[in-house]
């Protein structure tokens, strides 16, 4: 009975195994996302050879195209600042393991909401105070259809990723109705399209960029501040870690993440209320205002892996992929989608390399030799 | 025919196994061999390898290094399907039953041979293989009508129904009451005598001496040594378990206090899944002692300190603190009366501490809130972390390395020594050794009564019932959220503790 058991001998090695690694220092880690980064515009290097273009000339006009002249750059920085603020927004949700990725509707929603006040609530106030009223009402509004998911959230425990996501449409499609319906312009000759803002609306521009950067600079600093040295920080630590221990530690969950995701959202709602506000090109609300800015924001924050001033870093490299593009579009009559096809790029190859700062691959033959030279 | 070479064949034999997780190396060039008809006790403190060597043997890991042998051929085993088919059966500490189901189709789930369909005789092929071995089981009962032991005897038919030869159990004692570890022990014999090989891990030295023939003594990875039982005595074992000759006793300083300072009066409580997991439970905890809780795991403790602690709601009864009822109170509320819980979960993290934050950042866990500035205090919190690392010799990096990244037991101390820390009325600890090595079960049994000299009142909810007897001034035996008894420590017996936990409610009480 034992010795026909064990005849059929089982011996078959795999090739390869997966090998939980020793903790990496901080310059290897650092080196390895390089790595990943160069890798990533490597491929996206042949995929550019494929299409029958040189991919040094067209990165080249990349980098050359977001700053030949100071219209581009200050292109650029308009692209960056509304990714940027978006995406320190998502962070704060995101530290709490609280995935909101309806940034785009809360986007949007703030903008709405900023808008009414420019629209129909500016006559006979100070510019100043027209502009601080819609930054209320921007972040106030977005937090507030934030709060939406957070409130079933904490009530009923539905899943926060599904209805954030929802919103997004719910909110899209309210400013398609506002475009089409009671908003509209009707000095605009059948199209439909909501008035722009009187210039009391209209935030300031220094150097001919809105000023709207020193508001990012300041949520940066702020949030590195909050995240890491306030009790609310500390408290989004804890119940993103476990919200057993939070309950335990006399915290407030509900309240907390509650809390949490109106900030997060109010964030993003003001993002929203900067570039109804800020962008020169438009100052009014349309349907392409937030143009997934809320879904590349998702990316962005988890490549800076949430931390405040890798966004930066992040928003800024994802902005001038963006532009220079764009700008590379005409040059070289390539579609400016290639951007998104990069950023995808970029990010698969940093989840790649996440995988090799855990885990290394053995090999058997190697393993053999190396016990082999012990005996 | 099997018992006719039992003296001779092999049944496992390992050789210079070694596993290495990251930094850490579970085994180190690992020998052990278990012949047919034998038990093997593989004895070591939390950590040093047992589980890790077993899960190798049943496919869960693979060796690094090194090779196995089963009826001596050479194996390699890459999956519990590989483990299966060679005869081997392992019963995980923690049961992999499906409650919803009946015994017969928990044992028959996820085998091929069976086909695609149930058969009406499943029941009856059942039965006959638990005779076959004298094991008492009812194949059409349900898991979740089925008590511990019960559960654990279908773990072990199941493995024999799949025609195992070769069992593993890990730690099968520790959910057990002591008359229920003797039945245990009695079909294992039989299984051995049946030509059975048997592995038994535990660190339970008294186990070890009743039930095994030879044992494997593992240290931080190595076997240190294989000596024969009843060669042997618990005292050789302890050295070469710990490494260094261990005084054994667990000191009970006498405080004479008697002032009552926490009761609960007839407290009912409804868990989550709307059980009724404690029921009319009244008893009085004094300053200056130390109440024991004894009961078989889920008996209602977690509940009975989630209850003190204000995170479960009471449906009825109440629970006195200085003769205030602290029943409808939030638990930050709780926590500044100086009422403190450490309650250490079978994860060691879920409850208690944030695993991926720093030790500092853990110590200012509830006192965070008490800065009088919107933002923490984390340098005195650091502060506090280097005295607790220095009192209860922590091994950690440094103040901000997560905590997850820390040893069991330094997780343990961490929790314990933040509410120590605290100045706590009362204390309450629930498994503050479990998993600990003896060295750092004692540094936090001096602890404890450090605080209980100092007038302390401390809830110790604990598993074995031999350091209970030692440490505690009286244990309180809970069994399906009832009190079946309040003992004196110095003259109960673990006999009569083990009757109450099986249910018998304690007579000379009722008479009284």
């Amino acid at each position: 009975m034992n010795n026909n058991k064990a005849s059929p001998h089982i011996k078959r090695e795999p090739i390869a195994r997966i090998v939980k690694r020793p903790d990496m220092s901080v310059r290897k880690t650092a080196l390895l996302y390089l790595a990943a980064i160069f890798f990533a515009i490597a491929a996206g290097g042949v995929f550019i050879l494929v299409l029958g273009h040189n991919p040094f000339t067209y990165y080249a006009t990349v980098i050359s195209g977001s700053f030949r002249s100071k219209l581009s750059t200050r292109a650029l920085i308009r692209i960056i600042i509304p990714l940027l603020i978006t995406s320190l927004g998502l962070t704060v949700s995101f530290r709490m393991k609280f995935w909101n990725i309806g940034a785009e509707g809360q986007f949007i929603f703030g903008a709405v909401c900023a808008s009414y006040v420019a629209l129909f609530r500016s006559e006979g106030l100070p510019h100043f105070a027209v502009i601080l009223l819609m930054g209320i009402a921007g972040f106030v509004g977005g937090g507030m259809f934030g709060l939406i998911a957070a409130f079933f959230k904490t009530k009923f425990g539905t899943s926060e990723t599904l209805l954030t996501l929802m919103l997004n449409y719910v909110a899209l499609y309210l400013v398609q109705y506002l475009m089409d319906g009671p908003w509209r312009d009707p000095t605009a000759g059948g199209f439909s399209k909501i008035a722009q803002f009187p210039e009391i609306a209209w935030i300031d521009q220094i150097a001919k960029v809105d000023v709207s950067w020193i508001v990012a600079v300041v949520l940066v600093a702020f949030l590195f501040v909050y995240f890491k040295y306030t009790k609310h920080g500390f408290e989004i630590s804890v119940v993103g870690d476990s919200q057993n221990t939070a309950r335990y530690a006399g915290m407030n969950v509900n309240k907390i993440v509650l809390r949490t995701m109106f900030i997060s959202a109010g964030i993003c709602g003001l993002a929203g209320m900067l570039q109804v506000a800020g962008d020169a090109t438009t100052h009014t609300l349309s349907t392409g205002i937030a143009s997934g800015v809320g879904f590349t924001a998702i990316i962005v924050a988890w490549l800076a892996k949430l931390n405040p001033f890798g966004i930066v870093t992040v928003s800024f490299m994802f902005g001038l992929l963006d532009k220079g593009c764009g700008v590379a579009e005409s040059t070289f009559n390539l579609s400016g989608s290639v951007a998104d096809i990069l950023q995808g790029i970029i990010l698969f190859f940093i989840l790649a390399f996440d995988f090799f700062i855990q885990y290394k691959l053995t090999f058997k033959r190697a393993e053999k030799t190396a016990g082999g030279a012990d005996k | 025919m099997l018992s006719e070479n039992k003296d001779f064949v092999t049944a496992i034999e390992l050789k210079g196994i070694t596993k290495i997780f990251g930094n850490v190396v579970a085994n180190k060039d690992i020998d052990l061999s278990v012949r047919q008809g034998e038990i093997l006790a593989l004895l070591g403190e939390n950590g040093s390898g047992k589980t890790t060597l077993m899960n190798m043997l049943s496919g869960i890991y693979r060796p690094d290094s090194g090779s196995i042998f089963v009826n001596g051929h050479e194996v390699s085993i890459q999956s519990p399907e590989d483990s299966k088919r060679l005869g081997i059966g392992m019963i995980h500490q923690h049961f992999k039953l499906v409650d919803v189901l009946t015994a017969a189709d928990n044992i028959l789930i996820g085998s091929k041979e069976e086909g695609l369909f149930l058969k009406k005789d499943r029941y009856k092929k059942v039965k006959q293989v638990s005779e076959k071995f004298g094991l008492e089981i009812e194949p059409e009962k349900y898991i979740f009508e089925m008590s511990v032991s019960e559960k654990q005897t279908v773990e072990i038919v199941k493995v024999l129904y799949h025609g195992a030869d070769i069992l593993i159990l890990d730690e099968p004692t520790a959910v057990l009451t002591p008359q229920e570890i003797k039945k245990l022990f009695e079909i294992l014999r039989k299984m051995r005598d049946k030509g059975c090989a048997i592995v038994i891990i535990t660190h339970k030295l008294n186990e070890v001496l009743e039930i095994s023939d030879r044992v494997t003594i593992l240290r931080k990875g190595e076997s240190v040594a294989t000596v024969i039982t009843s060669q042997t005595n618990a005292k050789e074992l302890t050295e070469l378990m710990v490494g260094r000759a261990v005084e054994l006793s667990i000191e009970r300083p006498e405080t004479g206090c008697k002032e009552s300072i926490l009761s609960t009066h007839h407290l009912t409580v409804v868990n989550d899944e709307g059980v009724e997991a404690l029921s009319d439970v009244s008893f009085e905890l004094h300053r200056g002692e130390i109440l024991g809780v004894a009961g078989i795991a889920g008996s209602g403790q977690k509940e009975l300190c989630e209850a003190i602690a204000g995170l479960q709601k009471i449906k009825q009864g109440a629970i006195l603190y200085k003769k205030e009822d602290i029943g409808g109170k939030t638990p930050r509320e709780i926590i500044k009366l100086g009422i403190a819980m450490s309650f250490i979960p079978e994860d060691r993290l879920g409850m208690g501490l944030a695993g991926s934050l720093g030790m500092a950042d853990n110590m200012m866990l509830k006192s965070y809130i008490d800065s009088k500035t919107p933002f923490v205090e984390r340098r005195r919190a650091a502060r506090l972390a280097e005295k607790v690392i220095d009192e209860l010799d922590v091994q950690t990096p440094s103040v901000s390395t997560p905590v997850r990244k820390l040893s069991g037991g330094n997780v343990q101390k961490v929790l314990l020594g933040r509410e120590i820390e605290a100045n706590p009325n009362v204390l309450i600890t629930a498994y503050p050794v479990r998993g600990l090595d003896i060295n750092s079960s004692y540094i936090i049994y001096d602890a404890l009564n450090e605080q209980k000299k100092s007038g302390v009142a401390i809830l110790f909810v604990g598993e074995d019932l031999d350091v209970m007897l030692a440490l505690c001034d009286r244990i309180m035996v809970l069994c399906h959220g009832s009190v079946t008894g309040i003992l004196d420590a110095k003259k109960a017996s673990k006999e009569e503790i083990g009757l109450l936990m099986a249910g018998h409610v304690e007579e000379e009480q009722r008479n009284e």
